[in-house]
């Protein structure tokens, strides 16, 4: 006795198929499904549908009868699973897999993903899916965080010191922008919390270009100066093509840096819009840091030998920077003015005493962060002092 | 270098380069020269196939009829390698509204019956060779012919949907569609569910088939032949060229259910007996 199904009154024409398919899912390629209905043109639909699924419609049967065929099954065979968990991402992801989910079952055939980094090793962080919630949860909106009717009286000399440091936070925001946006697309998407993460800092810069934006244009129709050799230095961020190198680059030594400067003029913020927006950048700094660093002693544990690449890194930054600037004099100058709060001479002499600190926070920042990747303190200390003099 | 294999194929659709590259790629990879040629419709593609000028023809069952007319007249043998297994035991069906008062094929004397393109096999010749097994002539019945892609011999669609639009609309008693037609105009809305009713349905009949030419090298077509019926649809580097081109498995080519329609071609004259052009309004 043959498997039989009754569509009742159902067609082709409106969902019949599903039933059949469902049937002939519990059957093995050649075995035979009867199928009842009520429907006038069933058997005109059944023989047109089975022809074009790869079955067999048997003539010689008295009541409609499938035979079944193998092409469905054939279209699946050997298909892959597209990896396994968060938990569980494999070593190496493969192109193939395209833009399939993580775990789907992947029907052979499809085009080849065109990404450059597919191995783990190379792109991986465990506490990723953490930072990315993490990243989600914390999302602000510039609208309304920052309370920008809190305008408050500035003076007009002091006004040009935030102007010009606005004018240098927006250049780096915008090369921070810049490279997440680089990096994600060029990754294989079974990682996708680091893709994910990668794209909430991206969103981050964005605010933050635009809060610095605004800060500085608040009393202003235009920012201050742009310096050949901040430009210069934020640029080789943007040329180096190694994930984990310009990951390294930008967010453990150029974000770490730049996290103690956002606390700085915090602390030293001439009205409540100033203390606001480096408040809330710096909160999602510290979290582009983290993942660098994650990330980076990630590819040490699994290949101590990349500690050298890191160094090589560093140093061959400092060589391309060496016959430029820097920092450029009037950032520098404003930081100090933003200290002191005022022109007064003993006022100076404080703000120059807390940049001399801020610098000094930012190269103990930073050597704690190379030790826990991995260098060794004195290593640590050289590589430190070869950053970049523009803090990014 | 091994000589080349030469197909014809009638460009359709701009999806056929993209099917024969893949094939040609594919023929390449097992140490076959393939090349192909495409044709903008069947008429002058049998007519190069019998001439020698390509070796093989991705034939139309209106295509078949007609080269095999010309070789008989030529005294010339033609033979056919591979078909789809899509290509075996279609049928057409006449459908007419739901609720019509017609119920059988005489009932639609005197009625406005809609088909395909003038050279459609399964939109126009089988079913209107249905209708006059049926007694009914085609004088009988006012005749809405949709000729779209004519020379094409029906691959194009559009003349079955708009058939099935004017029959739907009330501007014909009757529509003639291929069996797949039916069923996909019944899934995406085109003929909604219910909304109409078959009143006849011809016998199962053959459709496309890889002609070979007269002059064919027989071993290399047989090699052709033998590595086309080994592609399989499990086989992810073959299967998106199947996909494409609508099958699952390529089976031996038959030609023993083409009577019905070399009898239509015969009964309309749209081919004289030695294959020459009959049918007045036919401008492919
Ligand atoms: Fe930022
Ligand atoms: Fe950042």
């Amino acid at each position: 006795m043959p498997t039989t199904i009754d569509l009742e009154s159902l067609g082709f024409d409106n969902g019949g198929h599903l039933l059949v398919d469902r049937a002939l899912a519990g059957l093995d390629p050649g075995e035979r499904l009867v199928v009842r209905g009520r429907h006038p043109a069933l058997g005109v639909h059944l023989a047109a549908w089975c022809r074009a699924e790869g079955h067999r419609l048997d003539p010689d049967a008295a009541a409609p009868t499938i035979v079944r065929g193998s092409a469905d099954r054939d279209r699946w065979r050997g298909a892959p699973r597209a990896g396994r968990t968060a938990a569980d991402v494999v070593p190496r992801a493969s192109r193939e897999w395209g833009l399939a989910a993580r775990s789907a079952l992947v029907e052979p055939g499809g085009p080849a993903l065109s990404v450059d980094w597919v191995d783990r090793d190379l792109v991986w962080a465990d506490i990723a899916p953490q930072l990315y919630a993490q990243a989600t949860a914390n999302q602000w909106d510039p609208a309304t965080a920052v309370d920008w009717t809190a305008a408050g009286s500035v003076p007009d000399d002091v006004e040009d010191a935030v102007v010009q440091v606005m004018t240098f936070l927006v250049e780096n925001e915008q090369a921070a922008l810049m490279i997440p946006a680089r990096l994600l697309s060029r990754l294989h998407p079974h990682y996708r919390e680091v893709m994910q993460l990668l794209a909430a800092q991206a969103a981050d810069e964005a605010r933050h270009l635009e809060v610095f934006t605004r800060r500085g244009l608040m009393h202003r129709d235009r920012l201050g100066l742009s310096g050949a050799g901040g430009r210069a230095s934020l640029q080789t961020l943007l040329e180096e093509p190694d994930f984990t190198l310009a990951s390294f680059l930008l967010s453990v030594l150029g974000e770490g840096s730049f996290l103690d400067l956002l606390h700085f003029l915090h602390r030293h913020a001439p009205d409540r819009v100033t203390a606001d927006v480096t408040r809330l950048a710096a909160r999602d700094e510290a979290r582009h840091v983290a993942f660098g660093v994650a990330h980076t002693a990630h590819v040490v544990r699994a290949d101590p030998g990349f500690l050298h690449r890191l160094r090589t890194a560093v140093e061959r930054r400092h060589a391309a920077l060496a016959d430029t600037a820097g920092l450029n004099k009037q950032v520098f100058d404003a930081l100090v003015v933003l200290a002191a709060g005022s022109w007064e001479p003993a006022a100076i002499a404080r703000g120059w005493q807390d940049v001399l600190r801020l610098q000094q926070a930012m190269d103990s920042g930073r050597r704690r962060r190379l030790e826990y990747i991995g260098f060794p303190d004195d290593e640590a200390a050289a590589l430190s002092a070869l950053h970049t003099r523009n803090f990014m | 270098m091994s000589r080349t294999l030469l197909l014809g194929a009638v460009a359709y659709d701009p999806k056929v380069v993209t099917i024969w590259t893949g094939f040609r790629s594919w023929f390449a990879e097992r140490g076959l020269d393939l090349d192909y040629v495409l044709y903008s419709h069947y008429e002058r593609q049998v007519e190069d196939l019998l001439a020698g000028r390509i070796d093989l023809a991705w034939n139309s069952p209106l295509a078949w009829i007609r080269a095999e007319r010309l070789a008989r007249a030529r005294g010339l043998e033609l033979r056919t390698v591979a078909m789809r297994d899509t290509d075996r035991d279609l049928t057409s069906v006449i459908v007419v509204r739901a609720e019509a008062d017609l119920h059988s094929p005489a009932d639609l004397r005197g009625r406005t019956v809609a088909t395909g393109a003038i050279d459609s096999p399964q939109a126009t010749l089988l079913p209107l060779a249905l209708l006059r097994g049926a007694g009914v002539a085609p004088t009988d019945v006012d005749l809405l012919r949709f000729d779209v892609g004519v020379g094409l011999h029906g691959d194009h669609i559009g003349g079955e949907r708009d058939a099935a639009a004017a029959l739907l609309a009330g501007r014909a008693d009757a529509a003639c569609l291929i069996d797949a037609s039916l069923l996909l105009f019944g899934r995406d809305g085109t003929l909604p569910s219910a909304s109409v009713r078959v009143l006849a349905q011809t016998e199962p009949y053959d459709h496309c088939n890889m002609s070979v030419g007269p002059a064919a090298d027989r071993a290399l077509v047989d090699h052709f032949g033998e590595l086309l019926l080994s592609m399989s649809y499990a086989d992810d580097s073959a299967r998106p060229l199947l996909d494409l081109e609508g099958l699952k498995e390529w089976l031996p080519g038959r030609t023993d259910r083409y009577a019905a329609l070399d009898g239509a071609v015969t009964d309309t004259g749209f081919y004289l007996p030695d294959g020459t052009l009959g049918a007045d309004d036919y401008r492919p």
